[in-house]
Formats: structure tokens, C-alpha cells, sequence
């Protein structure tokens, strides 16, 4: 398993999801902290190439042998591409959550949505406060 | 605010990192490593989980044989002393009050070692019914349990081989213990029941031995792949023995608590069966969930569901209707609004002698 980290090039939702932006793409993935909390992963149930994702909604779901969970789109776009990769071999998640566990490519409907968005030394103060 | 009991081990499994949840009122490591290196230690090697949680509850006097053998479905008469037996505690309707393994150590002493989510009712349901001349008394306090299991344990230990459902008092590096020839993983290996304050010793002892610390998610993942039942998931006081594929553990021929009733349900053939199944798609089934037939009609549901390190896909168990719980049998499993193709499996679905060519 990766050691605990927090980019800084990237942007983080409260739901424990980051996003690397690009002009007017973005990749998501989920932080450290979400996978750690998880433990590995055994599944990936991934969404249709093409649809669109809605911000704060969960667009997949990532399960580890004990839980479930929804994964939330931290900005909205119409879907790119899936990293069908982690359909075969969720526990690249556990391994590099920022790198090759990367979940999903989108093109943003509204680039301004990215303020919303907390940086990593706004997310790494979030997580210390919920202790 | 409800205070979750710890185990003697508490303290060490902090040290070791282990993930604490609550499970049955106790504050149990559910993991330490992570559940799949923790199924596959036990799988290839060994493992050592503290299941000190369990209870433990003594019948003794003259009377105690004959007691033990109106409440419990197994034939006692089968087991003498230094011998154990897995059984079952029934209700009046042939409900499964608890299942648990009675210890005989001498014609009038018997040790059940009992769930920990059962232990106050198994004690009242005891206790109720005790007769004159015999005690029922709950010991579990003064006793830590630790299962040591898995294909090289007994080597691990320097323990030689026995028959399995024996018990002798012995000691491992020097701390006393009874090593039972009992577990609940589908491996070799024993169940070391220790007095409380000797538990750390024991357990440091075991590591040293070389077994992997492992959590209560590794249990439920191995017991689930040889299809042992959880009570509380799988069975329970609403569930019969028949219908839970348990009529093994059931003598019909003596008399229990609701001996009639599953002499009914054996002759009549239960509605529902207690089947395994496989997923032949993606997803992992979880406890709740409905089991479909072909057409999606609701047909059952899933009572205990994780995905299989062995077998790296999701597993389950759950009742259906009798007629659909044959091998081969195709269904599906409503894993959240979509349907995912699974196929009823024999029991158990993953065993050692097979891995080993047997």
C-alpha cells in the first residue's frame, strides 16, 4: 500500500475525491485517506463510457471486502474515458491512488465549479479536524 | 454511551495497528495487515486471531449429561471425556437459539464455548432450565481464547496432529493452555483456551512462533469459503436446522427442544434451503440483498455475502426456494438495482483437499 499523501497539484472534495485539472479536462481518483479507509479493494463497478457525471453525486462505486462505497464526482463533465484497468486490478487503487488508480477522464461542463474544490493543504486541515 | 468490552489482548492489538470495530459489544480487531494477506497467511501458513469474545459456560453436576442432551440437537452419547461436539441450541419451533461446541471433560463437567452475541441468552436459556443437583455457570471472564489455524499451525506450534473435536490440557512454550482440535476457518489448526491473565503470554509466545496476527475479516472471508454458518446471518432463532443444511448436527432420534418440529420439516422437506453461491459476474453480494430467478422474480436472499480471496470473485450464502437450491442452479443477485448472474455451488466452496489434488 501507497504511504499516506496528499498532492499538490491537485484538488480535493470533502467526499474524499481529487481531481487533476486540465484546461478544460479533468482525471478523479480517490484520495489516500478514502482507499486507507476502505482497505483493498476487490471491485470496481465503473459508469457507462459516455455519460455524464453530476458534481457531488457518485458516478461509481469502490468496494473492498468489508464495505462499499460511492464514488463522488467532485466537478461535472461528460465522460472520456474509465480506466478499465481497475475493473481487473482495483487494488492499483491501494497501490498508487493519484498515479496508475486513477478512475476516470472528463471533459468539465463548468470549468468554474473548480473553486468549490479545497486545495491539498485545505484538504489536509479538513482531514486533521474530523480527527 | 454503551462501553465496548476488550479482551486481555487489547493493548497488543493497538501496538500491532490492528483496525478496532465494534462487533457483539466487544471492541475487536477486525484487521491488521488487511483481510486478504490475513486469509492467505491462514490459507498457506498460519494465523492467530484473539477470539476471546466468545463465551464460555460451564454444566457440571450428575444431572449435567442428561441436561445438556434435552437442549442440544447433537447425540452427546456419541463424544466421552477429552472429546468435543458442534451442536446446536434449539427453541420450541426448532429455531437455532446458538450454535456452539460442547467440550466434554469428564462425564459430569461440560465446557460450550458460545457466540459472544449469545452468550447472556444461552446463559438464561441455561440457567432456566437448570436442574437440582447441577450448576450452569458463565466462566467466560476468566478465560482469553486464541484460534491458531492454518495449513502449517500445527508445525508452527510443535504441536503433533490429533483428531479433530478432541481436547487436552498441554502448554505451548511454557504457558498453559487446553488446546482444542477445533476451528472456523476450514484449515488444520487449534483453538487454544487459556486462563485470562496468561492470554498476553500465550499470544506473544504464538507470534514468536510465527503465526500472522489476524482480524475478525479474515474470519468471516475464510468461514464463508467453506461455508460454515454465522449465526445472526445465517441461521438464527427464527431459522431451522433442516433448512440451514445443519441436520447433520441434529439427532431426530433422541428428544430435544423442538425435536417434533424438525422431524416435521426433515419429513416434509423444508420450503427453503440454505444454498452457496458464485458469482459468474462482477460484483460482490452482501447480506440482505434478494436473490433473483431467471425471469427476476425475488426468490430469496443473500444472509452472508464477501468476495473470495481464493477464488477472487464474490461468494454468498442465502435461503432459496428448495427446488432452486440444486447445484448449477443459475440466479441472480440484486447487487444494488442490477442483477448480476451467480450460480449455485456445493458445499463448501472452496475446500483444502481439493487444493491439495485430493
Amino acid at each position: 500500500m501507497a504511504a499516506e499523501s496528499y498532492p499538490d497539484d491537485l484538488r480535493y472534495h470533502r467526499e474524499h475525491d481529487w481531481a487533476r485539472i486540465d484546461g478544460d479536462e479533468a482525471t478523479f481518483g480517490i484520495t489516500w485517506f478514502a482507499q486507507d479507509a476502505l482497505g483493498e479493494l476487490v471491485h470496481f463497478e465503473a459508469p457507462e463510457d459516455g455519460a455524464t457525471v453530476n458534481k457531488d453525486q457518485g458516478y461509481a462505486e469502490v468496494e473492498s471486502v468489508k464495505a462499499v462505497s460511492d464514488v463522488i464526482a467532485p466537478l461535472s463533465g461528460e465522460i472520456l474515458e474509465v480506466n478499465s484497468a481497475i475493473a481487473d486490478a482495483p487494488e492499483t487503487v491501494n497501490a498508487d491512488p493519484y498515479g496508475e488508480g486513477w478512475l476516470l477522464r472528463v471533459r468539465l461542463t463548468d470549468p468554474s465549479e473548480v473553486d468549490s474544490l479545497l486545495d491539498a493543504e485545505a484538504y489536509r486541515q479538513f482531514l486533521a479536524d474530523q480527527g | 454511551m454503551q462501553t465496548l468490552l476488550r479482551t486481555p489482548l487489547f493493548d497488543r492489538h493497538v501496538a500491532l495497528g490492528a483496525r478496532l470495530v465494534p462487533f457483539a459489544g466487544w471492541e475487536m480487531p477486525v484487521q491488521y495487515e488487511g483481510v486478504i494477506p490475513e486469509h492467505f497467511a491462514v490459507r498457506r501458513d498460519c494465523g492467530v486471531f484473539d477470539v476471546s469474545h466468545m463465551g464460555e459456560l460451564e454444566v457440571e453436576g450428575p444431572p449435567a449429561r442428561d441436561f445438556l442432551q434435552s437442549l442440544l440437537s447433537n447425540d452427546l452419547d456419541r463424544i466421552g471425556p477429552g472429546q468435543a461436539q458442534y451442536t446446536l441450541l434449539t427453541n420450541d419451533q426448532g429455531g437455532i437459539v446458538d450454535d456452539l461446541i460442547a467440550y466434554e471433560r469428564s462425564p459430569e463437567s461440560f465446557l460450550l464455548i458460545v457466540n459472544a452475541s449469545n452468550r447472556e441468552a444461552d446463559f438464561a436459556w441455561l440457567q432456566e432450565r437448570e436442574l437440582d443437583g447441577m450448576e450452569v455457570r458463565d466462566v467466560s471472564d476468566g478465560y482469553a481464547l486464541l484460534a491458531v489455524q492454518g495449513s502449517r499451525s500445527l508445525e508452527r506450534l510443535g504441536l503433533e496432529e490429533a483428531p479433530t473435536f478432541t481436547f487436552a490440557d498441554g502448554e505451548i512454550d511454557g504457558v498453559e493452555c487446553t488446546i482444542n482440535r477445533t476451528g472456523y476457518t476450514g484449515e488444520v489448526g487449534v483453538e487454544l483456551l487459556v486462563a485470562a491473565d496468561a492470554a498476553g503470554e500465550l499470544w506473544d509466545r504464538v507470534l514468536e512462533r510465527g503465526a500472522v496476527p489476524c482480524g475478525l475479516g479474515a474470519r468471516d472471508t475464510l468461514r464463508l469459503e467453506v461455508c460454515y454458518p454465522l449465526h445472526g446471518n445465517d441461521i438464527s432463532p427464527e431459522t431451522d436446522a433442516i433448512s440451514a443444511g445443519l441436520g447433520w448436527v441434529c439427532a431426530l432420534d433422541k428428544e430435544f427442544t423442538g425435536v417434533a418440529e424438525l422431524r416435521r420439516v426433515k419429513e416434509e422437506g423444508p420450503a427453503r434451503r440454505l444454498a452457496a453461491f458464485v458469482m459468474d459476474e462482477p460484483g460482490i453480494p452482501r447480506q440482505g440483498m434478494a436473490i433473483l430467478d431467471g425471469a427476476g422474480q425475488a426468490v430469496g436472499e443473500v444472509t452472508s455475502g464477501s468476495h473470495s480471496p481464493m477464488l477472487e470473485r464474490g461468494i454468498g450464502l442465502g435461503y432459496v426456494a428448495a427446488d432452486l437450491a440444486q447445484p448449477g442452479t443459475e440466479v441472480m443477485i440484486d447487487i444494488r438495482g442490477r442483477s448480476r448472474r451467480a450460480s449455485v455451488t456445493k458445499k463448501p466452496i472452496y475446500s483444502r483437499e481439493e487444493r491439495n489434488g485430493g
